[in-house]
């Protein structure tokens, strides 16, 4: 094969297949301690360790939601967490039947020459931390690459790069045990049309495609995280079945059936549309030879934290919102969705941050 | 979306979803006037056109054998041929359903530097002949990239050559009403295991894919026709169906989007019945397959019926017996349920391998 050959590639594979399972898909919550820093406030919290190990808490403990998880991506500093009774998340989670994913890039920076076009950093020592990951229960892993679309976006030159960091971070997280989750963003950020998007979408996905298989990753053992194909933020809305048919479209010209799951980044879609665009994809009646789930962050969490609002005496209402979003995008992926899921504070808010920089 | 806007993009998609029926599948009848030549000389046949006809028309005559066709390909001169009574060869295979294909490529040439290895000419003007050969009611065409493994071969330069060869042509055909057969032969010749022809194929075919995307064909009005992933014909372990079909089938995952309606295998230098046999393992594989798997055989569906004809009137209906025996074997194999019951024709187990095969 062209693939190299890994003392993991079993492992690799069956957890790659295990994030798919119908019924399941990822919670993202590897915000940076910045990031969540920016949560916090707009819900007048203290960014502090304390209360982001409660907030952690408050999700992984909620009732119902880790069955509804294949996964949760972590930031550095929750690997290495504890409940307020001492358990580790990740025994928490493993026992939950929940894979623990680890976000392993360092941000983004601009590529000279390009007009605010960037590239990811991370690959230096990524090979000694990927192990040190694994050791503390890390089985995948996430590298976010950003794209934009402009009148001259995304350049050749910042489609190579992505693709082919995204290409190396991917091996070296393979040699190590970690099933690279590969993330190609392209920024929602424009007025554009979904018929751009989906032109865009298509040529960044065969670049990545390319670059996997230049750099001998094993497909089978990784998992995609695109955005779904819409018009840019500033255009007007279509349906969620335009935007399933062009989305399934784009993956069908590019990502190659060895790749076992597809999980979809929710870009600025507020909770509410990220689960009805799911749901319609899973119904479209065509060839899908990969799952189709949901690796969610803003778009699970947004009426949790509002819910929550750093208060001991909310928690057990955050945590039924929670329920609520991880059981419809459950639903979403088995195409079941019935458009009833009780909508929480601020279910149907966008959040669409201009430029979103994690 | 990333592909053009064609005017003929519902036929192509309509066209190449058709050539993927389960149960049919394409006859390579394309052999260029020298390359029939060396099969007529192997029966002792002259090399003449009406010999050249006559044998075209006994295969596109064969009572039964049509209806396991989706499509013929065919050399430029057939295109213009008709049958003893007068009737074009095109309508013949039209009323029969069959869609007529025609060869484009001019060969191919060595790029210098390198050790062996070719690149595969005829853009120029491309477009201008795929007009001609829509109206005179071409719906497919074929071009054979051909790459070869070595110590040092497929080289990066080799492989970039062909696949952007490929694209070109492709999407000159789709601009002109043409679904493209887009074909990256990977010779069988050499000592290399199924693990090296693996490895290989991924690599040829991941390019290929790149570079139609970058020509911004579009995929779901073509077809590829590659190799089997087989070890070399000089490996000392040969491999089963079974395993063939394993690699092969994990070949296309790899590197095949869904979006392609039908993959039309081509026999190399395989027998008869060891392409059927192959053919019919990939099709019982349990896996992901979000593409029909068929043929695209030559030699493998007219070896029996050549030797049968032996190029005499009389041997006609035997030599179209065999035909329509390999013809169906093939169509059941297209759906995983060859029995291998054929009946043998002369020849049928025998190897059509001939090293460093040029058409």
């Amino acid at each position: 094969m062209s693939a190299f050959t890994s003392k993991f590639a079993d492992e690799l594979i069956a957890n790659a297949a295990y994030i798919g399972t119908p019924g399941k898909g990822i919670l993202a919550a590897d915000e940076s301690t910045g990031t969540i820093g920016k949560r916090l406030s707009s819900i007048n919290v203290e960014n502090n360790e304390t209360n982001r190990r409660n907030l952690r808490e408050l999700l992984f403990t909620a009732p119902g939601a880790l069955p509804c998880l294949s996964g949760v991506i972590l930031f550095e500093e929750t690997l290495y967490q504890k409940s307020s009774d001492g358990k580790l998340f990740v025994d928490i989670l493993k026992e939950g039947g929940v894979l623990p994913g680890i976000k392993v890039d360092k941000g983004t920076v601009e590529l000279a020459g390009t007009d605010g076009e960037t590239t990811t950093q991370g690959l230096d020592g990524l090979g000694e931390r990927c192990k040190k990951y694994y050791e503390a229960g890390a089985r995948f892993a996430k590298w976010r690459a950003v794209l934009k679309i402009g009148a001259n976006e995304p350049s050749e030159h910042s489609i190579h790069e992505n693709a082919y960091g995204l290409a190396r971070y991917a091996v070296i997280c393979q040699e190590n045990g970690l099933v690279p989750i590969v993330e190609p963003e392209i920024l929602v950020d424009g007025s554009h049309s979904i018929e751009k998007c989906a032109a865009v979408t298509e040529r960044v996905l065969a670049a990545c495609y390319k670059a996997l298989s230049d750099h001998h990753v094993l497909l089978e053992g990784t998992l995609l995280k695109p955005n779904m194909v819409t018009p840019g933020s500033d255009s007007p809305k279509v349906s969620p079945e335009v935007i399933a048919e062009h989305t399934v479209r784009a993956l069908q010209r590019t990502v190659p059936a060895a790749v076992p799951a597809i999980v979809f980044l929710s870009g600025g879609q507020s909770e509410e549309e990220a689960t009805r665009n799911l749901n319609a994809m899973n119904q479209l009646k065509t060839k899908k030879p990969w799952s189709l789930s949901f690796s969610f962050g803003r778009a699970l969490q947004q009426s949790t934290l509002k819910t929550w609002s750093g208060k001991a005496e909310n928690v057990k209402a955050a945590q039924e919102a929670l329920y609520v979003r991880c059981k419809a995008n459950s639903e979403a992926t088995l195409g079941t969705y019935k458009g009833d899921a009780k909508l929480g504070d601020g279910a149907a808010e966008s959040l669409h941050v201009a430029d979103y920089k994690y | 979306m990333s592909c053009f806007k064609s005017k003929f993009a519902d036929e192509l998609i309509a066209n190449a979803a058709y050539i993927g029926s389960p149960g049919k599948g394409i006859l390579a009848a394309d052999e260029s006037t020298g390359t029939i030549g060396k099969r007529f000389a192997s029966i002792n046949v002259e090399n003449v056109e009406s010999n050249r006809r006559a044998l075209r028309e006994l295969l596109f005559t064969t009572p039964g054998a049509l209806q396991f066709i989706s499509g013929i390909i065919l050399f430029e001169e057939t295109l213009y041929q008709k049958t003893a009574s007068g009737k074009l060869f095109v309508d013949v295979m039209k009323e029969a359903k069959v869609l007529p294909g025609i060869k484009v490529d001019k060969g191919t040439v060595e790029l210098a530097g390198t050790n062996g290895e070719t690149t595969t000419i005829g853009l120029d003007g491309l477009g201008e002949r795929c007009k001609k050969y829509y109206e005179a009611g071409a719906r497919f065409a074929k071009w054979r990239a051909v790459l070869k493994i070595g110590a040092n071969e497929p080289s990066e330069l080799a492989i970039h050559e062909n696949a952007y060869g490929l694209a070109r042509y492709a999407v000159i055909c789709q601009e002109n009403g043409l679904v493209p057969i887009v074909e990256p032969e990977i010779l069988v010749d050499g000592s290399h295991d199924i693990e090296k022809c693996a490895y290989v194929t991924e690599r040829v075919l991941a390019a290929c894919y790149k570079a139609l995307n970058d020509h911004h064909v579009i995929l779901e009005g073509t077809l590829l026709k590659p190799n089997m992933v087989t070890p070399g014909s000089d490996c000392k372990s040969k491999a089963k169906p079974e395993v063939i079909a394993e690699h092969t089938v994990r070949a296309l995952q790899r590197t095949v989007p869904a979006a392609v309606p039908a993959v039309v295998f081509l026999s190399g230098g395989q027998s008869e019945e060891q392409a059927t046999v192959n053919l019919n393992a990939i099709n019982q594989l349990k896996g992901k397959k979000p593409w029909s798997l068929t043929f695209s055989y030559g030699r493998a569906l007219q070896q029996s019926t050549l030797k049968a004809w032996g190029g005499k009137e009389e041997n006609v209906e035997k030599a179209q017996k065999a035909f329509l025996a390999r013809a169906k074997a093939n169509s059941e194999a297209s759906v995983g349920g060859y029995k291998g019951d054929a009946n043998l024709g002369e020849g049928a187990s025998e190897s059509l391998h001939v090293k460093d095969y040029k058409y």
